[in-house]
């Protein structure tokens, strides 16, 4: 396997807090990596810096080889459309468009919105059927998977989860983690930054950040990509 | 589908399914293009409207004789200079000298129709004349001679080369009305043309023609001016005291409604920038997530115009209508006339409607791309 991202150094400060602290980190093709850690730990500041919407204050952040810490606004906002696959605790889908249509959207973005890939995506997240619902119209764990369908329509390199259960109940979950291991099976490089020590266990390797710092990481010697405490249909 | 397809979807879906806020600046738009459109329909029709009602001042243009008079075929050829919907009243007139009792006083000969649409104010007290045997006199000589409207007077006159062995012209006449203005014409009495030829025994043209025209003051200048320089019997002068007063009175009334208009359009700016403000604030986390997407500047931009232009192009559309009624509206309860539509004015108003809303949308989409997405989708 090779490396898709790496962390060298990379500190963010605002004022006197250091967010992040001289913090290294690696991310290989293809691997399922988990960032837990308590609040204020910096997980969501980190999170921000590896999907191009923060700068870090110091270090290099390399993304398949090229380094992103120093790219402009506009150069971040191509990385993020062209290689990252973005999905928020709060879903954050456009209220007034469609399921399709906010699949669609990141489409929009990238190059030509192409409504039966849309169709397909929602397809694989088992939302073919709701594909004309407007988000109001689903459920928590419908939406996240809309935001799922979004965050892959575009073959990004990466995908970054943010507490992507964090407002789901355990059924829907399991539905999610589940999609997430059909996306590392089929080969998508996935960091999903979690509180939940369950969801974070089903990942290949887990990165615990302290204060800012990586205090400690582990490696999943029964990596299924399953969730234990429940039951898969 | 294309990229134009799903821009089109999206402006559609954000306009029609978050309908409340859009109707809210909708209307902020469309009031302001209806009161646009109908200050700009009263501030041309305006003067239209004022001309006829100015009318009712008296003749506004003058045509002497350069020599002793003129004929019918003279007042007929300069009639024919200006266009036929711009004439009000045309009224040739001949004076002469006749007696009555022994006592000379003054006869104006004219055509009556043609006198009661150039001299709208004048207030007779009966009737005018309605055939050649009747005559309305000026309320002071009907004091002189203590003559009532159905009195019967003999009028006579003495042609100049009459011999001393000669009689006088006489001819008996029915008053019909006496004439009150409070100006000179009360020192007149009124006849029609034939029975002043017939009192005379000559057709002698005519000394002066009153003319009262519906038209701009320098419109009415350039037909005085065409018609001195075709004729060389008539001279047109215009009557400065009435289209001086128009003109300026015209010209205030047009300023004032020019300067209410302005005052609207920017109204309806900070109206529009204010509801487009409030648009793009609570659409934060939306254009935080368009962002975090990959949007560009530009995209954002094109976005948040593209609902505002729509939003401007219905409103001017319906604030045309909406301006027109409200013109028609004015317009007949101030003048009590119609007003003609004017069909250039509904694309004319979408434009402005469209700029004003562009405009107005600059500053409050500009904001939208400074959102932060790392910020907004945190909640902050």
């Amino acid at each position: 396997m090779s490396t898709l991202l790496e962390l060298k150094n990379v500190s963010k400060i605002y004022g006197d807090l250091h967010a992040l602290d001289h913090v290294n980190m690696k991310v290989e093709k293809g691997e399922w990596l988990a960032i837990m850690g308590p609040s204020g730990s910096g997980k969501s500041t980190m999170m921000n810096i590896i999907g191009a919407l923060d700068k870090a204050s110091e270090g290099e952040i390399l993304l398949d080889g090229e380094d992103i810490a120093k790219k402009s606004a506009k150069a971040l906002t191509n990385i993020r459309r062209d290689k990252i696959g973005l999905i928020f605790q709060q879903f954050h889908l456009v209220s007034y468009l469609t399921a399709v249509e906010n699949v669609m959207l990141a489409q929009y973005y990238h190059s030509v919105p192409d409504e039966k890939e849309a169709l397909e995506a929602l397809e694989r997240v088992g939302l073919k059927d709701r594909a004309r619902h407007y988000p109001s119209q689903l459920s928590g764990g419908e939406q996240q998977r809309v935001c799922v369908a979004r965050a892959l329509i575009n073959y990004p390199e990466i995908i970054l989860a943010d507490e992507p259960t964090g407002n789901l109940d355990e059924a829907n979950e399991e539905i999610v983690v589940e999609l997430f291991r059909k996306l590392h099976e089929e080969g998508t490089t996935l960091v999903v930054v979690t509180h939940n020590p369950e969801v974070a266990e089903v990942a290949q390797r887990t990165i615990v950040l302290r204060n800012g710092k990586v205090d400690h990481e582990s490696i999943n010697p029964d990596f299924t990509g399953k969730i234990k405490h429940i039951t898969l249909q | 589908m294309n990229k134009r397809k799903m821009y089109i979807r999206m402006i559609t879906a954000s306009l029609l399914r978050r309908r409340s806020r859009m109707v809210i600046a909708l209307l902020a738009i469309a009031i302001g293009a209806t009161i646009l459109s109908g200050l700009v329909t009263i501030y041309i029709d305006v003067p239209r409207q004022l001309r006829a009602q100015f009318r009712s001042y008296g003749a506004n243009m003058l045509l002497a004789a350069t020599e002793r008079t003129f004929t019918k075929e003279d007042v007929d050829k300069a009639l024919a200079v200006i266009p036929g919907e711009e004439i009000v009243g045309v009224a040739p007139y001949r004076y002469e000298t006749v007696r009555i009792n022994d006592r000379p006083i003054l006869a104006a000969a004219t055509d009556m129709e043609g006198a009661k649409a150039s001299s709208p104010f004048w207030k007779v007290d009966g009737s005018w004349p309605a055939s050649d045997e009747e005559v309305m006199v000026g309320k002071n000589v009907a004091d002189t001679f203590r003559l009532f409207e159905g009195d019967r007077i003999s009028v006579t006159y003495r042609p100049e080369d009459a011999g001393e062995e000669d009689l006088d012209n006489s001819v008996d006449l029915t008053v019909t009305g006496i004439l009150d203005t409070g100006g000179k014409e009360e020192d007149y009495i009124y006849m029609t043309i034939a029975m002043m030829e017939e009192l005379t025994g000559e057709d002698r043209g005519f000394n002066v023609c009153e003319m009262s025209i519906a038209s701009e003051q320098s419109d009415l200048s350039g037909y005085a001016d065409r018609i001195s320089a075709d004729s060389s019997v008539l001279d047109a002068k215009l009557v400065k005291r009435v289209t001086q007063s128009e003109t300026t009175v015209l010209g205030k009334l047009q300023a004032l409604v020019l300067l209410v208009t302005i005052i609207v359009m920017l109204l309806t700016m900070i109206c529009v920038a204010t509801t487009m403000t409030a648009v793009v604030t609570e659409r934060r986390k939306e254009i935080g997530l368009r962002k975090a997407l990959g949007a560009s500047d530009r995209s954002i931009i094109n976005e948040f115009m593209g609902e505002g232009l729509v939003l401007g192009a219905v409103g001017g559309l319906l604030g045309a209508v909406l301006g027109f009624w409200f013109a028609q509206a004015v317009s007949m309860n101030v003048f009590n006339s119609s007003i003609s539509l004017m069909p250039w004015l509904l694309p004319a108003t979408m434009v402005v409607s469209v700029l004003v809303t562009g405009i107005a949308c600059l500053i409050p989409i500009r904001s939208a791309t400074d959102v932060d997405p790392a910020l907004v989708l945190k909640g902050e």
